[in-house]
């Protein structure tokens, strides 16, 4: 594999990847070229070559403001799944193998059901005869009942369940490996528990919390369903514009400049999180 | 077992080299262990403990695994809270304080330096925390790397360190915030045998030179015996005898610490007369063995008598006090010589003797064992095995 490998070896390695290069070249490569050679299109049938598909899309502040909610919701949904991940994570950590399965077993049970019925699941809470609302009239928290349904606020409370084992699950994995002995260490050394978060066990788990928060940052931007029941017509994001345009307006060389710039935001959102780590284990 | 008593010798010479004495100004403090118990569970970890470590004393906590020696330095550092009992560290009960305020440093079998910070972070951790100022944690950072002759490894990351060195940092970092207490859990397991005994040595000065009241725990009897002020030997929760490493080995008051620490032979026998602390003892092999003890027994007690090797002679003559015996084999280790050797019923033991140089391996006639000139074997009750 590395230098140290004869040429015969690297030859059958690489005659052993050939099925799976093969069928990436065909089922994902192949499309993903040809969705780009759509975008210039004139028409549907890959004729021609126009650039007005893309100054349609980027020359109106309604298609660009679709791009940045998308990008925003993914980013919100990360920070929010953050928030909530690491007190369950560290309360993983300091429990009893008991404990840990039950907490496991909860962080496991969105995935599952199936999103649809997670999705529905949550109207029932947001809306405003729903369970939420009924609840915080209730204990009168609010007098009126309030509009969750078709914002980003319900939206992202339903991806944060939804994507919740997407971002736990790593950062529980690498939180498990780093060595207990760490914590007690910096607590003997002085250390407040905060300190000992935020110095000793933050960094060590920032591997665990990229991996989940590109999942979860791509999973939120791209999830279809969620956005389009609980955001209903108000709320526009990337994946229903395509789902609009390819489907229902049939403009499909507008369907694929969003669809190449919905794949560039979520590249570009995934290499930032990779950037963000890189970045924090030299500093 | 040979291999350590033959190391043992060397080991001491070369503690006992180094004997810095502490600077005035430093205030070593006492520390008490008052009746801690512990449990995990139903499962009691670690059984009315009592333990007082003298101001700048270094004790070992020795004893087999599972006996509750972290549990019981994990107490001390205030990692878990006892069932009950009390730590005092200089007259103050600080059961109440949290890890980070009892002003204890603790060094881990892993070391558990942090992997993401340099060397100097490492040393700094503390420093920082306790929100010194940058210049003073940059000038002591430099001075503990002096101290543990790390000089020029400042901007390294723990990966990049071997064992020892990785060892010398974890040191340099737990001493850096001056603690009243170094805990140290088989601070040497994971360093090879040289590296081990370098590393004891270093240990010892630093204790001396700061003037640490230090509990060490082992495993290692040797590592016990060659560094320790005092040894407690501890088993299954509780501390079997606490008392100097010539005294413990001299003195065993149980026979799972006379089994523990060093090798030692077991013969079982019979009390023939008593009398003022002096007993005649018949063992199964005929012989009549004359024991000093303190403990009290009556004529017709059986009892076990236990020797060390070395205080046992091969020779050719039969008297009153030597077993009849057949010599099965001799190995040259090191200095000494050690015979294993067989009584006429099949029971097997050790008998130890320095070798001279040029002498023969297997010695001439042997046909019997005698107790040594100096030799003082101990008597354990029968039931207490
Ligand atoms: N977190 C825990 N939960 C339950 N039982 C534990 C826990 N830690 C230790 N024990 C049990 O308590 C007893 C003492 O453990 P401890 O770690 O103090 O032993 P030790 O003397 O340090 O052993 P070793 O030499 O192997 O390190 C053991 O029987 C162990 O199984
Ligand atoms: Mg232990």
């Amino acid at each position: 594999m590395s230098g140290a490998a004869t040429g015969e070896t690297a030859g059958v390695e690489w005659r052993l990847a050939a099925p799976l290069g093969l069928t990436y070249l065909a089922f994902f490569a192949a499309p993903l070229l040809i969705l780009l050679v759509m975008s210039f299109s004139v028409d549907d049938n890959l004729g021609g070559f126009s650039l007005a598909a893309w100054s349609k899309f980027w020359g109106d502040p309604f298609y660009r403001g679709v791009v940045w909610d998308t990008l925003r919701l993914g980013l919100v949904t990360v920070a929010m799944t953050t928030l909530f991940a690491y007190p369950i994570a560290l309360l993983f950590i300091a429990s009893g193998p008991g404990l840990q399965r039950l907490l496991l077993f909860i962080v496991l049970l969105p995935l599952l059901t199936s999103v649809v019925i997670r999705t529905f699941a949550w109207i029932a809470i947001l809306s405003r005869e729903g369970v939420l609302n009924q609840a915080l009239l209730a204990l009168g928290l609010t007098t009126a009942p309030l509009n969750l349904l078709q914002t980003e606020l319900g939206l992202v409370m339903a991806l944060m369940q939804i994507e919740m084992p997407l971002m736990l699950l790593p950062l529980i994995t690498v939180m498990q490996q780093v060595d207990p002995s760490l914590s007690d260490a910096s607590r003997a050394l002085g250390g407040s528990k905060w300190r000992t978060f935020r110095k000793v066990i933050l960094p060590l788990s920032l591997p665990g919390w990229i991996a989940g928060a590109t999942l979860v940052f791509a999973s939120a931007t791209t999830a279809f369903i969620s956005q389009t029941v609980i955001g209903g017509a108000r709320l526009v994001y990337l994946p229903t514009l395509i789902w609009q345009q390819a489907m229902v307006v049939y403009n499909w060389p507008f369907a694929a400049v969003a669809s190449v710039t919905l794949l560039v935001a979520v590249l570009a959102g995934v290499s930032l999180f990779a950037l963000l780590g890189r970045f924090a284990r030299t500093a | 077992m040979r291999e350590r008593t033959a190391s043992r010798v060397v080991r001491k010479n070369r503690v006992s080299l180094q004997a810095p004495v502490a600077p005035p100004d430093i205030q070593s403090q006492p520390l008490t262990l008052d009746a801690i118990s512990h449990s995990y569970g139903e499962a009691l970890a670690v059984n009315e403990v009592t333990l007082e470590v003298r101001a700048g004393e270094l004790i070992a906590l020795l004893g087999p695994s599972g006996c509750g020696k972290s549990t019981l330095l994990r107490i001390v550092a205030g990692f878990i809270n006892q069932t009950s009992g009390r730590v005092v560290i200089a007259d103050r009960v600080v059961d109440t304080l949290p890890p980070n305020r009892r002003e204890v440093g603790i060094v881990f079998q892993s070391y558990a330096l942090f992997p993401h910070m340099t060397v100097a972070e490492n040393i700094a951790y503390g420093l920082e925390a306790r929100g010194e100022s940058k210049a003073t944690c940059r000038e002591r950072v430099k001075e503990m790397l002096a101290t543990v002759r790390m000089e020029g490894f400042a901007d390294r990351k723990p990966r990049q360190l071997s064992g020892g060195q990785q060892q010398r940092v974890a040191l340099a970092r737990a001493l850096a915030v001056r603690p009243r207490i170094l805990l140290l859990d088989e601070p040497f397991a994971a360093l090879d045998k040289n590296l081990r005994l370098d590393m004891q040595i270093e240990i010892k000065r630093l204790q001396r030179q700061f003037g640490l009241t230090a509990i060490l725990v082992t495993h290692d009897q040797d590592e016990a015996m060659s560094i320790a002020d005092r040894i407690a030997v501890m088993s299954k929760g509780r501390i079997e005898q606490l008392g100097s490493p010539v005294e413990i080995y001299d003195q065993p008051e149980t026979l799972f610490v006379n089994d523990f620490i060093g090798s030692s032979n077991r013969f079982s026998g019979t009390v023939e007369s008593a009398g003022e602390g002096a007993y005649a003892v018949r063992l199964a092999s005929g012989a009549l063995w004359q024991v000093a003890s303190r403990k009290r027994f009556a004529p017709g007690d059986r009892v076990i008598a236990t020797i060390r090797p070395e205080q046992l002679v091969l020779t050719d003559q039969a008297t009153a006090g030597t077993i009849p015996v057949t010599l099965k084999l001799s190995l040259p280790i090191g200095g000494e010589l050690i015979h294993d050797v067989e009584t006429r019923s099949g029971e097997a033991f050790k008998v130890a003797a320095g070798r001279r140089p040029g002498e023969p391996v297997s010695p001439m006639a042997a046909t019997h064992c005698a107790l040594a000139p100096h030799a003082r074997p101990i008597l354990f009750p029968q039931t207490a095995a």
